[in-house]
């Protein structure tokens, strides 16, 4: 029993210069965001302000569309069809994936159909989701969903690939049900997988969600795009494009901060913070 | 307590479809193995890489199935899987998600055990492996030996009626292996299972082993009895090491596996 009990205080010493680590790489992306910010501060004034714009002149433009209440509307109403999308895309992406990377069968039926999916021409097909769904809140949850599920699947798929023969065996040799295996050992083993699939959709759907709004009935963040740059009022166009920027930053630092709680294990076996 | 088991094998033949080169060839992995564990017995299967030992506890354990023949288990037919059975895997395996309780708690979970019993029950074998201590901690903050004792607590905490062991000491450094060797010889006097393993260390197959079952080609060449007292000296294993008999049964056995290797030198 003499093997090596490593102290309380070795695993606390391990924990510290990670946590500096991380407090550093804060800085580090503070520092980039100042210094990108100042020289578009200083070069952007120079510019015709129909062909572009600067932060200060965005921020004048933000606090005015804020003010009118807009601003929050326009939030509102894209925030809505993107979370009802985006949560449906993983309600039906993740057991799809683990579905087709677990059974063969499965794989061979509906596999093809999510690797074409995945580089379909979404743009092409807004016409017809028109047709379908109308012009309201259907079809634009329809067209996130759309261009969600497809990463959240694949990578889901890929995952279930990769987990090691030998834990599947661990189950079997254990009288582990097929249900068991996939609850208990393929899907814990795929979890990192299917974190990437949420981070890659969160981009996926911002974009489904500037389509839909372009497309469908104008209306949301993409709605505001649209009309000021119809107005040629460029500054406050850049408003909600930085406003969509920064939620998928949000969102993914989310899904990362959900990883870290779920799946503690994985981060630390790889010695890196997630995104 | 499990009763302890008889493990027989009459005949075991496993052919493989090996894929080479978009050509398919037949290996014969096993052709005809036959050997019996008597109850309570530690056996050890050994022989150069390639001989089908493994092959041969992986249809023990029921994770292959054989070609032909048969394997029987207290007397009851082996078609797969069964809870009679108790895998310790050469890398442990640990699943990387559970902590050490965690781990142990899997196979009695798949055995159906819930609620207080599964968490008394996964805690005595993790202090019988002398981990009770590290319960919380995840496989990677384990040590190599650490991680190879759940391994055997997982296993054994189902009440197996027989232990298969596929080279579980193989991955340890020297240090880590003479202690696990130690105590697994303390493990089996305590709870009398029968045990079957693999290695490819001739030392540990002596030191460890009532009878070496040497394979090659597939074939078991012969079946050695080690005739060292039981229980051998628990945490100093060096100490068989200077016995006569081990001496002679490592010589027989190195004799016998090299007897072709140095034959075909020569020759």
């Amino acid at each position: 029993m003499t093997d090596k009990a490593l102290p309380a205080e070795k695993a606390a010493d391990v924990v510290v210069p990670r946590a500096k680590f991380r407090l550093a790489n804060g800085y580090i992306t503070a520092l980039s965001l100042i210094v990108v910010g100042t020289v578009w501060e200083l070069a952007g004034p120079g510019m015709n302000p129909l062909f572009g714009s600067y932060p200060s002149a965005i921020w004048k433009a933000g606090v005015r569309m804020a003010e009118t209440g807009e601003l929050m509307k326009a939030i509102i109403s894209s925030l809505q069809p993107f979370a009802a999308g985006y949560l449906l895309a993983m309600i039906v992406g993740i057991p799809l994936g683990l579905l087709i990377g677990r059974y063969r069968t499965v794989e061979a039926a509906l596999g093809i159909y999510i690797t074409a999916g995945y580089a379909m021409p979404l743009v092409a097909l807004v016409p017809l989701f028109m047709l379908w769904f109308g012009l309201g809140f259907t079809v634009k949850m329809a067209i996130i969903f759309t261009l969600s599920i497809f990463p959240i699947c694949i990578n889901t798929w890929e995952g279930v690939r990769a987990v090691p023969k030998t834990q599947i065996e661990v189950g079997t040799s254990f009288v582990a049900s097929p249900l068991a295996i996939l609850w208990k050992i393929v899907l814990p083993a795929t979890l990192p997988y299917i974190v990437a699939g949420l981070k890659l959709a969160i981009g996926k759907a911002v974009i489904a969600m500037v389509v839909a709004e372009f497309f469908t009935a104008i209306s949301g963040l993409g709605g505001i795009i649209i009309n000021t740059a119809n107005q040629f009022d460029t500054a406050a166009m850049f408003v909600p494009v930085i406003i969509l920027m920064v939620m998928a930053v949000g969102l993914t630092s989310l899904v990362g901060w959900l990883e870290r709680r779920i799946a503690p294990w994985q981060t630390e076996i790889s010695g890196r913070e997630a995104a | 307590m499990a009763p302890m088991a008889e493990v027989v094998l009459k005949d075991v033949v496993k052919t493989f479809v090996l894929q080479v080169g978009g050509q398919a060839q037949l290996v014969n992995a096993l052709k005809g193995v036959s050997f019996s564990v008597r109850p309570g017995e530690i056996v050890a299967l050994t022989g150069p890489s390639g001989c089908g030992k493994t092959t041969a506890l992986r249809i023990i354990m029921g994770l292959e199935s054989a070609s032909a023949g048969e394997v029987r288990v207290a007397g009851k037919h082996v078609q797969g899987c069964g809870h009679d059975r108790g895998m310790v895997f050469q890398h442990a395996e640990l699943l990387p998600w559970r902590t050490a309780l965690g781990n142990v708690k899997f196979g009695l979970e798949m055995k159906g055990l819930r609620g207080k019993e599964l968490t008394e029950r996964a805690e005595s074998y993790l202090e019988l492996v002398g981990l009770k201590e590290s319960m919380g901690r995840r496989p990677h903050q384990l040590s190599g030996g650490m991680k190879q004792r759940v391994g055997i607590a997982r296993a054994l905490a189902i009440d197996p009626a027989v232990l298969l062991m596929d080279e579980p000491f193989g991955a340890l450094d020297a240090q880590t292996r003479e202690v696990l060797q130690a105590e697994l010889l303390s493990i089996h006097a305590k709870t009398g299972k029968t045990i079957i393993f693999v290695t490819h260390d001739l030392d540990e197959a002596v030191l460890l082993a009532d009878r070496v079952v040497l394979m090659t080609k597939g074939e078991v060449q012969d079946i050695i009895d080690i005739n060292l007292p039981r229980p051998r000296p628990r945490g100093d294993v060096v100490a068989v090491r200077a016995h006569d008999e081990f001496v002679q049964k490592r010589y027989l056995i190195w004799k016998a596996l090299h007897a072709g290797a140095i034959s075909s030198v020569l020759h």
